[in-house]
């Protein structure tokens, strides 16, 4: 007999997988019947950011997919953590949603603690030790940028709990299209113009390289003091006009006979239900 | 208890069609470390590939992290593993130093690696070494392998790298080398490996840790010394 809580302990702090025997039950009975469980909703996705000569450029395609079907043609992966960072998230889409809302609540508080605008490392801490006691668990797999008192920073946070510093970094399925642009083309402190180009051609090298991504692309560029939140900043892919009407004229089908047949209905019986408006 | 939750996982997952590349691999450092003791101080070389998969995910990896002003610790095995465990030593270290008001010893530090690596045997995939310098005892190494053993060696290598250069290690070695010679020993060492091992490559940093404080370096792809040309 399957337990329903199996509770584990962990780092000194209890994680419980509640659900794990009871999908799995469920999973079997939908199989019995012939259906498939749904998929759960991921990301499957290009994000990349890099660090130029004023700040941070972040960057995300607009693609959600549940399984071979894209749920959300332009959805918003940039996430706000505080008005100085920001982080892109890959992988499932409820996690990267919930961990960002989460830490950036915290953050806040922490924030309104110290008195002071937040460290972007003091984002990643929060990030990596909350995935790391998750131990995976939580689909996330995070680009964290921003602009504190020290410079510009930016880390890429894995779902298991590392994280590296770095220049340039990109995550997602279509990460390896984005790092050969990269690879490719980065400088060190760049100009603004150029890094957002550089960061809209890796985007665009996933969205038309990976099909787990595509649509259109959206940049954040922070600066110390200033955020530009270009939503979206490409469309890459517009839906296409059609360019002539499949209707037919009035007239084109001709009328050879026409035969009108009155039916004869009374009426049996009439009843009239007041709607209900209070 | 984790192989069993990590089936049912994928088992779980089973109608996902996944785009992610990264679902199942985490971070891993499967990769080339050392440490050299010698008159007067300690030093230590890691290469600098993090992988997931058979994907690069980081070519500039800095494994040489510091613990404590004079205490470094090497690290292979799982990236997110080794990166928290070296947070929580560090803290409990600075709280440890901070109490006992002098610099701490590095066979505390060890020790605090090897409780932390004992305890959640199960559930990590760490091995660490610790190096460093302390007034009570010069330079040590201390390595904390995968299981959580602790024990002093001069000379320790570590991660998958480190098979292929055991047999250099040992013939190569001799007590009371210079500084110089050991920096010399360890990029050689750590050159060879990273030929050989397909998860350890990038550059090689080295550190030198003695009473003066700490020196790094780093030796790029193009300037690692030559061996063969076959």
């Amino acid at each position: 007999k399957c337990p329903l809580v199996v509770s584990r302990t962990f780092w000194g702090k209890n994680i419980k997988c509640v659900c794990f025997y009871r999908n799995a039950l469920l999973e079997a009975d939908i199989n019995k019947l012939g259906f498939s469980s749904p998929a759960a909703r991921k990301t499957g996705t290009t994000i990349c950011g890099v660090v130029y000569k004023d700040g941070v450029v972040l960057g995300a395609d607009t693609r959600a997919t549940e399984g071979m079907v894209v749920a959300d043609k332009n959805c918003s992966k940039i996430h706000y953590i505080s008005p100085n960072i920001y982080c892109c998230g890959a992988g499932t889409a409820a996690d990267t949603e919930m961990t960002t809302q989460i830490i950036s609540s915290n953050l806040e508080l922490h924030s309104l603690s110290t008195g002071r605008l937040p460290r972007v490392t003091t984002a990643n801490r929060m990030l990596k030790q909350m995935l790391f006691r998750y131990q995976g668990y939580i689909g996330a797999a995070l680009v964290l940028g921003g602009v504190d008192c020290n410079g510009p920073h930016l880390y890429s946070i894995y779902p298991h709990g590392s994280t590296d510093k770095l220049p340039y970094v990109t995550m997602g399925s279509g990460s390896l299209a984005a790092m050969a642009v990269f690879e490719d083309r980065y400088r060190p402190n760049m100009e603004e113009e150029e890094a957002k180009r550089l960061v809209r051609d890796a985007i665009a090298a996933g969205i038309f390289n990976d099909l787990g991504s595509g649509s259109n692309i959206d940049l954040c560029v922070i600066t110390k003091g200033k955020v530009d939140y270009l939503r979206p900043h490409d469309m890459a892919n517009k839906k296409g006009v059609r360019t002539g009407s499949y209707r037919y004229k009035h007239g084109t089908t001709g009328v050879l006979t026409k035969a009108v047949t009155p039916l004869n209905l009374e009426v049996v019986e009439e009843s009239v239900q007041t709607m209900d408006t209070s | 208890m984790l192989q069993l939750c990590l089936t049912v996982h994928t088992f779980f997952n089973l109608a996902v069609i996944t785009f992610f590349y990264f679902s199942r691999k985490s971070a891993s450092f499967y990769t080339s470390i050392m440490a050299v003791e010698f008159e007067g101080g300690v030093v230590i070389g890691a290469d600098s590939r993090t992988t997931t998969g058979a994907y690069i995910a980081n070519r500039v990896t800095d494994k040489l992290t510091p613990i404590h002003e004079r205490i470094f610790c090497c690290r292979s095995g799982s990236a997110a593993d080794t990166q928290a465990i070296a947070d929580a030593v560090t803290y409990q270290l600075g709280f440890h130093s901070i109490e006992l008001d002098e610099a701490p010893l590095v066979q505390t530090a060890a020790s605090l690696f090897r409780e932390m690596c004992y305890r959640y045997r199960e559930e990590l995939m760490a091995g660490i070494i610790v190096a460093g310098w302390d007034p009570r005892r010069g330079g040590q190494v201390y390595t904390v392998p995968v299981g959580g053993m602790m024990t002093r060696q001069p000379v320790s290598v570590g991660g998958s790298g480190s098979s292929y250069i055991y047999g250099y290690v040992d013939s190569n070695y001799r007590a009371g080398m210079s500084k110089e010679e050991c920096l010399k020993f360890t990029a050689e060492a750590l050159t060879l490996a990273m030929e050989r091992d397909g998860s350890s490559g990038g550059v090689v940093r080295l550190a030198v840790v003695s009473e003066q404080g700490v020196e790094r370096q780093v030796i790029l792809g193009n300037q690692l010394p030559k061996f063969s040309t076959v």
